[in-house]
């Protein structure tokens, strides 16, 4: 890895002052799982001091405050996995958690880290963006909240200044009793594999169960950023619950996703198969969790 | 000019204080400077998990692993498992049940399933292979690993 200094403040203003007495020249880390790699390779230049956040107390903590639930950056994925809270008012974001790298990049990587680093594919974001999700961005000068989507300039380019903002937390409306959500993802293998398609579905039902009341869909990696299908959650928007119903939507979502050809991942006709699949087990299964099945 | 650090932190049960660049790995602070080379590098980008070690009970790839981030950490290395030239029991399990091949996966899968049955002393075959998923063997012996794991889950 390259860089010239490594601090790890213990508190956020430290932090945010490091920042700015190294005008430019430092930037935040987290568990460092991408970013290590990116400065061994060199694919990130111009970082000297590096500003780990880890040992923030707080910032790693998941709660629920009013109907909100708030994630703290510093989360990993492993305690996004094991955590009661967020399996039962987010399963999406539990199932996502389960689905990164391997357990030794689960014990490290972070919920912050996997947002900033600003891939299409990555399954945390996608979680995110099918939960709506907004994060509060710290500077010196105070904090604000911003949807999820503002933060996306580009595949790998975040519109977060690393060297002088951090993100301090995530919300998003914690899933009530005719709520459910679900998480889905092919890839070579079950594990340290890139996925050929993800997708995060969140549904809420009228209380009988029988009515969609909204719907929100996020597929990855189709766009230049985690993508809201949003022309197939219009299909089910006031539709009664039904496989027909779903059916209609995954179609929607094929549809309206432009996935690439990659040697990567797959060729294209494949991939949008899988959108409409992946999209169909997604909604069943968050649909069957909003009627307490 | 790279700034150095001392970093303190527990290994193997011994505290340790070590000068190091804020620019080491934790791998390459255990293999170059302390000389504990059965800690193996592989990939160098947290695929194969050949660099594991426990940090705190918990698994991660020493080789992407900044070495500050262990400072004030117990860490443990597979040449901290055995007591007194007595193996660790999955050790002896990985020997019983013929778990290795060529060994350059085996310091990094055993200290996987230590890490697992701490938490989970009976575990199933499915959490067995999730604990190892971040463990890669080239030589394609992941059954009798699994064996070797289950046999060490089972007291006699």
């Amino acid at each position: 890895m390259i860089c010239e200094g490594y601090v790890m403040p213990s508190t956020l203003a430290e932090a945010l002052a490091l920042l700015a007495s190294k005008r430019g020249d430092a930037r935040v880390v987290g568990g460092g799982s991408d970013l290590v790699i990116q400065l061994q390779r060199r694919e990130r230049s111009g970082t000297l001091w590096l500003v780990d956040i880890t040992r923030i107390p707080g910032l790693d903590r998941v709660r629920i405050e009013d109907s909100h639930v708030i994630v703290g950056a510093t989360t990993t994925f492993a305690q996004l996995d094991s955590s009661t809270l967020i399996r039962e008012r987010a399963s999406v974001l539990a199932e996502a958690a389960a689905w990164v790298g391997s357990p030794q990049i689960r014990n490290v990587g972070t919920l912050a880290g996997n947002v900033v680093n600003a891939q299409p594919a990555a399954d945390g974001a996608i979680a995110l963006a099918a939960l709506d999700a907004q994060v509060e961005i710290t500077r010196a000068s105070g904090s604000h909240w911003v949807p999820l989507a503002s933060l996306y300039a580009g595949p790998g380019m975040s519109t977060v200044d690393p060297t002088a903002e951090i993100v301090t937390a995530f919300r998003f409306q914690a899933q009530g009793p005719h709520d459910g959500s679900a998480f889905e993802r092919l890839a070579r293998r079950r594990a340290l594999a890139l996925p050929l398609i993800n997708v995060g579905a969140c549904v809420q039902l009228d209380a009988e169960g029988a009515v969609f009341l909204s719907v929100r869909i996020a597929v990855g990696p189709v766009a230049p950023m985690p993508f809201r299908a949003a022309r197939a959650e219009a299909v089910l928007k006031h539709r009664l619950v039904s496989q027909e119903a779903i059916d209609d939507a995954a179609n929607m979502a094929a549809a309206e996703c432009k996935p690439r050809s990659s040697l990567l991942r797959a060729g294209k006709e494949y991939r949008q198969e899988l959108v409409r699949v992946l999209t169909r087990r997604a909604l069943t299964r968050a649909s069957d969790r909003a009627r307490g099945h | 000019m790279t700034n150095t650090y001392t970093l303190h932190m527990n290994l193997n049960g011994a505290d340790v204080h070590v000068n190091i660049y804020a620019s080491a790995t934790l791998a390459a602070v255990i293999r170059d400077q302390l000389g504990l080379t059965g800690t193996k590098i592989g990939c160098e980008e947290g695929e194969c998990g050949a660099c594991t070690v426990l940090v705190d009970d918990m698994p991660v790839d020493s080789c992407i692993y900044p070495a500050l981030k262990a400072d004030g950490r117990c860490v443990l290395t597979i040449e901290g498992l055995s007591q007194d030239r007595t193996l660790h029991p999955v050790q002896d399990a990985f020997i019983a049940q013929g778990a290795v091949q060529c060994g350059y996966c085996t310091p990094g899968l055993i200290l996987s399933a230590v890490a697992l049955l701490k938490h989970n002393p009976h575990p199933t075959e499915g959490e067995i292979r999730r604990a190892i998923s971040g463990n890669l063997c080239r030589c394609t012996g992941y059954l009798s690993v699994i064996r070797a794991i289950q046999a060490a889950s089972t007291p006699d």
